[in-house]
């Protein structure tokens, strides 16, 4: 058991160990990224849809907590591996070049710290704005059938655009992140090939698309005048 | 050709470097970029200045000595060569240059140009070698190898250890070359006994070098002057996470 857990302890000190615990946690919150959207687009369906899910969500309250316990352990380790392992980069590198030149190293690549500077402060304000509800009185939202009122509480929260631009900046930083960050996913588990390298990086792009498209079409149509009621 | 020359100068590893400025005249085409340092040199020592070191040994291509970031890229930005087999043609008449030392922590300035590359032989004294005696030659085919892991492990063993990696990547990262030995050694029959003890000592020694960690970004692979593939640090990712769990679980 102790060689176990100092294996562990090890591996988590190692440059390796880090960046699977970075890749690993990325993977839930990709994961939870998509399910989140799917759910968020029954506001497309009509208040009863996207109300009713809700209620079902929250029926469930032990399930929800630990869904929701085991993102925030997720995002925890995810940012504080990160920050452990930039400042170990920057130690390392030292003395910077006077000509500095990138031969291969996407934008996206080079900027993941501060998009997910940004990202963390969106987190922060989404939480707040939809979930605490904090500053707002969505609370007291309650429809006919006496559930949460949901579909009014995203029709009132996007009507406000710089709200809606912030979230869709956001969106746009996630998914820059999430450009470099899927195929880094299975680079970093050791779980790319030669021959599956161009699928997994197109893979990427398409599912960061999907959830840039699917994230921005609720504050581009309730802005629109699209959802409304 | 006539060019401009800002090069890195730095007496010994404890004083402060900084950039010179040397104008290159008469510079034939044809000359390689360190005969071109040859010739700047002779005309250093005839004014009675101190010659800019610089590493160099085969000129061809093949030991890893030669280093130089030359305008911000290791080797030069002419892909899959040395700095050696740079050739003067590849710039334009009236250029600057920039000549810096391969940068990072564990590989710290000598002088000038020179860098200390020994955490490399360190690394693969942690476990870069096969521990059996192979004797003499075995007869041709006696230990039948599958085609394909002999190409790639030859692809592996072409690293001549440069540095180039370490030196184009943002973090300073060992990856790719840790990743080519193993995988040079891993692919083969020899070296297949020590295979999770090779991968855990290696990467454990060069963590404890100062190297940085991947970020993804293959600026290494992009430099390389042997092509080493990105993928072979996908591979250590992946033998390092499984030795580790077979160590814990014995």
């Amino acid at each position: 058991m102790n060689l176990t857990a100092n294996s562990f302890i090890k591996f988590y000190g190692s440059s390796i160990g880090k960046k699977v615990i970075v890749a690993l946690t990325g993977l839930a919150l990709i994961g939870f990224l998509l399910g989140h959207m799917i759910g968020n687009l029954k506001v497309f369906a009509g208040p009863d849809k996207i109300n009713a899910y809700a209620a079902w969500l929250h029926s469930m309250p032990s399930l929800l907590w630990m869904a929701r316990i085991g993102l925030i352990v997720c995002f925890v380790l995810h940012i504080y591996t990160t920050i452990r392992l930039v400042l170990e980069n920057r130690s390392a590198k030292g003395n910077r070049y006077s000509a500095n030149a990138t031969v291969k190293a996407s934008g996206a690549s080079r900027t993941m710290f501060w998009s997910g500077v940004i990202i963390l402060s969106f987190v922060i304000y989404h939480i707040l704005h939809f979930t605490a509800r904090i500053g707002n009185d969505y609370d007291g939202y309650i429809d006919a059938s006496g559930r949460h009122d949901v579909f009014r509480m995203v029709v009132d929260g996007f009507s406000w655009w710089p709200a809606s631009l912030f979230y869709i900046i956001s969106m746009s930083l996630l998914c820059w992140h999430l450009s470099h960050g899927f195929a880094s996913v299975f680079q970093t588990l050791g779980l790319r090939t030669e021959r599956t390298w161009g699928l997994i990086k197109a893979t990427g792009y398409a599912y960061s698309s999907i959830i840039f498209i699917g994230n921005c079409s609720i504050p581009v149509s309730v802005l629109a005048g699209w959802i409304t009621y | 050709m006539k060019l401009t020359l800002k090069v890195w100068r730095q007496h010994d590893p404890s004083s402060e470097g900084s950039i010179e400025t040397y104008e290159a005249n008469d510079i034939p085409e044809e000359a390689s970029f360190l005969e071109m340092l040859d010739i700047v040199n002779n005309g250093i020592i005839e004014d009675g200045g101190d010659p800019i070191a610089f590493d160099h040994d085969c000129r061809e291509g093949i030991c890893g000595a030669c280093s130089l970031t030359i305008n911000g890229v290791p080797h030069g930005k002419e892909s899959a060569i040395t700095t050696c087999q740079l050739h003067m043609r590849k710039f334009s008449d009236g250029d600057t240059i920039f000549i810096e030392p391969f940068r990072a922590k564990a590989f710290p300035v000598i002088r000038d140009l020179v860098v200390d590359r020994s955490s490399f032989d360190r690394i693969i004294e942690s476990g870069g070698y096969v521990s059996i005696r192979t004797g003499s030659a075995v007869d041709a085919n006696s230990m039948p190898i599958q085609k394909d892991d002999a190409d790639t492990a030859f692809d592996a063993a072409t690293c001549i250890g440069c540095g180039a990696c370490v030196a184009a990547c943002k973090n300073a990262s060992a990856m790719l070359f840790v990743s080519a030995k193993a995988k040079h050694l891993n692919s083969l029959p020899q070296g297949q006994p020590e295979k999770d003890r090779r991968v855990l000592k290696m990467v454990e020694q060069m963590d404890k070098e100062g190297f940085g960690n991947c970020t993804n970004q293959y600026e290494c692979e992009a430099v390389c002057p042997k092509s080493i593939k990105s993928e072979f640090i996908s591979e250590l990712n992946r033998q390092y996470a499984a030795a580790t769990i077979k160590e814990a679980i014995g």
